[in-house]
Order: structure tokens, then C-alpha cells, then sequence
């Protein structure tokens, strides 16, 4: 029951990208299209899963005995970054096919500070490594589903008579803006 | 002015090349601390000090770090000075620390920051790249804090936490929420792209205003989606 409520918490009330702005870069960079904005959210789902895992047992097994707390910034970078080269590096030659649809994205997914952000989040609230990574994996199933919906929106958009000033960057912005009040919807649900 | 002298750089930083406005750099705590104008402050001279310091101790070590390892050794180091200044303003200005909150350690993976020791500590000596850091972190200090202002004066009437509007005013409390930080920016790139349009348009050739490419985030040449880092980190 916890361990839904931090899913449902992490994937819709407190939406990654519309409420707390974490992992806007991609968010606004890749959601042109319905394909790549599915692709970023796969591979993101894939690595967020993963780090939340391995950062939060790193956390507890390792600079909690040491009392090495305050390296957790470093640390966590630094895993991360490590960690997405392995799984890039893995998916390469054992899993082609997986290579093949998340492999563009990987590199592009260490600046996400989302990544970063929820590692320090899980620390924060000091979630245990199976509540952490459950965080981990409904963030970025939150992540997906903001950008497959403005990836759809986009796309539509595309036919639509924006003011020059607005075409770009300002409108997507506005769009995110007014799906951030839909999302405000989700918070009765607490 | 002469090239590289401090004077040019802080210019180049606040005005000419701003991070929040030209550049379009940081956009996670561009939105997302902007709630009042002291924390835009706050968060645009923390960010400050930690560029200046970063970039001056990258500029002293760039011929020490070999070039195939050198961006995890930033990370490194920058992650060094953003845990210092996390403990500085934990022990020091705490009512800060409590609202910036995340967002402090979440400045390692600011783009500004590794985006200017790639792009010009790693070349250029310690002086300059120490002013270079200082105008950037001026110039996104002037960012933030101007769209904090915008947000505390329509979301809760106050500039800085003083009462500015009348009291008749009726606060429209969305543009302190999430979805107001997407509004004011909107706004404001609109603002800049209608000036650049008239600009383009007076001169003889027409600068495309847009957004990115349809290749996505690395092959973008548009800043506003952190192409740029991607684009020299190459």
C-alpha cells in the first residue's frame, strides 16, 4: 500500500517535469514526435530504474557505515554517469535490438538532472532501496507520460497558426504551463 | 574592449552572451526557484560563487588534466565546490538553504557551469576565467532574479517581501505555482524573439527564430535545449 502511494505520488501528483522541473531539457529538446518523446521516456524509465537502485544501495551499504554522508553529491554523479556508460555499453553488445530504439538517447540522458534528482530525493526522504527504486520507476513513468502527451500536442501544434513570436520554444512552454494546471488536478488525490 | 580583459567579460556575461536570455542555459532552476525574488537571488549568486571558483580551478588545472578524462574531472571538482557551498549556507544562511532546498545540490548538473569550463576555462588563463565565471553567474543572478520579481509581484503583490501592490489587489497566487514559472518564461522568450524579428527584419538578413531541430537535443543549434553542450563536448 506504501509502496503505491509513492508510485502514484512520484508518477502523477508531484509530476517530475510540471512540478518540480526536474529533466525540462529533454522534456522541451525531444518532444517532437510521438516515436523519439516514447524512446526517451523507455530509456529513461530503463536508467532512472537502475540508478535509483544502485545510488540508494550505495547510500545505505556503503556511506552510511563510513559516515560519509556528505559525499553523497559527488558520489551519486559520479555512479551515475558510470552507470549509464555500462549500460550503454552492455545494451551494445548483448541486446541489440534494445540498442537499436533506446541507444540515441542514453548519452543525452546523463545531463537529465532528473536522474540526479531523485537519487537525492530518495535520500532526502530516506526511502529504503525497494521504496527508492518503486520512487525511481513511477518518476519516470511520470516523465513519459508528460512527454508523450506534449510530443502528441507538438504534433498537432505543427498545423496550427502560432504568432511569430511565439513559434518555438515560447509556445511549447505555454502548453507545458497549461498542462501543469491539469496536472494541479491530481494533487486531490492525496 | 579589449578581448579576454575582465572588464569584456563581465560585460559579455551579464549583457552580451546572458545565460538565462541568449544562451537559454539552466532552465531547471531557472523555473523552479523563481517563487520570490530572493530566492532568485539567492540561487543566481550561489550559483555565481560556484562558477567563479570552478572556473578558476579548472583554468589553473587545465594543463594538468589529460583531455579524455577531463569532463568527469570537472564533474568532480564542480561537485567538490557545490558541496562546500551547500554546508556554507546549511551553517550559515539557513532560511536559504531551506528553500532552495534540492535544487543546491542539483547545481552540479547546471549546464552553465560545465558548459563555460568546456567552452572557455579549459582554454583561457585564470584571471579571465575567473571574471568569466563571475559575469555569467552575474548574468544568470540578473535573470533569475528579474523573473522572480515578475512572479512575487503578480502571484503574491510583494517585491522582495514588501508590500508594493495596493491593497486592493487581488494576488493571482498561479504565478507562484509551477505552472506560472512556464508563463513569465514564455512570455519573456516571446518578448526577446519579437525583438529579435524587428531586429532581423531591419537588418539584411533575416535570423531564423525557432525552436529545435528535428534531430533532436544534440544536433540542435537553437540553445534554448541545451544543444549547446552537446555541441562541445563533441
Amino acid at each position: 500500500m506504501n509502496l503505491l502511494l509513492i508510485g502514484i505520488s512520484a508518477a502523477l501528483i508531484n509530476n517530475v517535469v510540471l512540478s518540480q522541473f526536474l529533466g525540462l531539457c529533454p522534456f522541451l529538446g525531444v518532444s517532437k514526435k510521438i516515436e523519439t518523446a516514447a524512446g526517451m521516456g523507455g530509456a529513461l524509465t530503463f536508467v532512472l530504474t537502475l540508478s535509483s537502485l544502485v545510488t540508494s544501495a550505495i547510500y545505505k551499504f556503503i556511506l552510511t557505515p563510513l559516515n560519509m554522508e556528505y559525499l553523497q553529491t559527488i558520489v551519486f554523479i559520479l555512479v551515475i554517469a558510470a552507470l549509464v556508460q555500462f549500460v550503454e555499453m552492455f545494451l551494445k553488445k548483448c541486446m541489440v535490438s534494445l540498442y537499436n530504439s533506446l541507444g540515441l538517447y542514453l548519452p543525452l540522458i546523463t545531463t537529465n538532472c532528473a536522474v540526479l534528482g531523485i537519487a537525492l530525493i530518495n535520500v532526502q526522504k530516506s526511502y529504503g532501496i525497494l521504496e527508492g527504486t518503486v520512487n525511481g520507476f513511477s518518476t519516470a513513468v511520470g516523465f513519459t507520460i508528460a512527454i508523450v502527451i506534449m510530443a502528441g500536442l507538438r504534433e498537432k501544434m505543427e498545423y496550427n497558426d502560432v504568432p511569430k513570436a511565439f513559434q518555438g520554444f515560447p509556445i511549447v512552454l505555454l502548453t507545458a504551463g497549461l498542462m501543469a494546471i491539469a496536472f494541479f488536478g491530481f494533487s486531490g488525490l492525496k | 574592449m579589449k578581448a579576454n580583459s575582465p572588464v569584456e567579460r563581465l560585460y559579455n556575461g551579464i549583457y552580451k552572451e546572458n545565460p538565462t536570455f541568449v544562451l537559454m542555459l539552466g532552465m531547471c532552476p531557472t523555473l523552479a526557484v523563481t517563487t520570490s525574488a530572493v530566492n532568485g537571488l539567492g540561487m543566481g549568486l550561489t550559483t555565481a560563487a560556484i562558477l567563479a571558483m570552478s572556473n578558476m580551478i579548472i583554468a589553473l588545472l587545465r594543463k594538468v588534466i589529460p583531455d579524455k578524462v577531463r569532463v568527469p574531472a570537472y564533474i568532480v571538482i564542480i561537485a567538490s565546490f557545490v558541496t562546500i557551498v551547500q554546508f556554507l549556507l546549511e551553517g550559515f544562511i539557513p532560511s536559504l538553504y531551506d528553500s532552495l532546498g534540492l535544487y543546491i545540490p542539483l547545481i552540479v548538473v547546471n549546464c552553465i557551469i560545465l558548459g563555460r569550463a568546456e567552452a572557455y576555462a579549459n582554454k583561457n588563463t585564470v584571471v579571465a576565467s575567473l571574471f568569466d565565471g563571475i559575469g555569467m553567474g552575474l548574468g544568470f543572478t540578473v535573470g533569475l532574479t528579474c523573473i522572480g520579481i515578475i512572479r512575487e509581484l503578480l502571484g503574491a503583490g510583494q517585491i522582495f517581501g514588501f508590500q508594493v501592490m495596493p491593497a486592493a489587489y487581488e494576488p493571482i497566487t498561479i504565478f507562484v505555482l509551477a505552472p506560472g514559472a512556464f508563463f513569465v518564461l514564455a512570455f519573456l522568450v516571446a518578448l526577446m524573439n519579437k525583438f529579435q524579428i524587428g531586429a532581423a527584419r531591419r537588418g539584411t538578413d533575416k535570423e531564423k527564430v525557432g525552436g529545435c531541430s528535428k534531430d533532436g537535443c544534440a544536433n540542435c543549434t537553437n540553445h534554448t535545449c541545451g544543444g549547446k553542450i552537446f555541441d562541445i563536448t563533441e
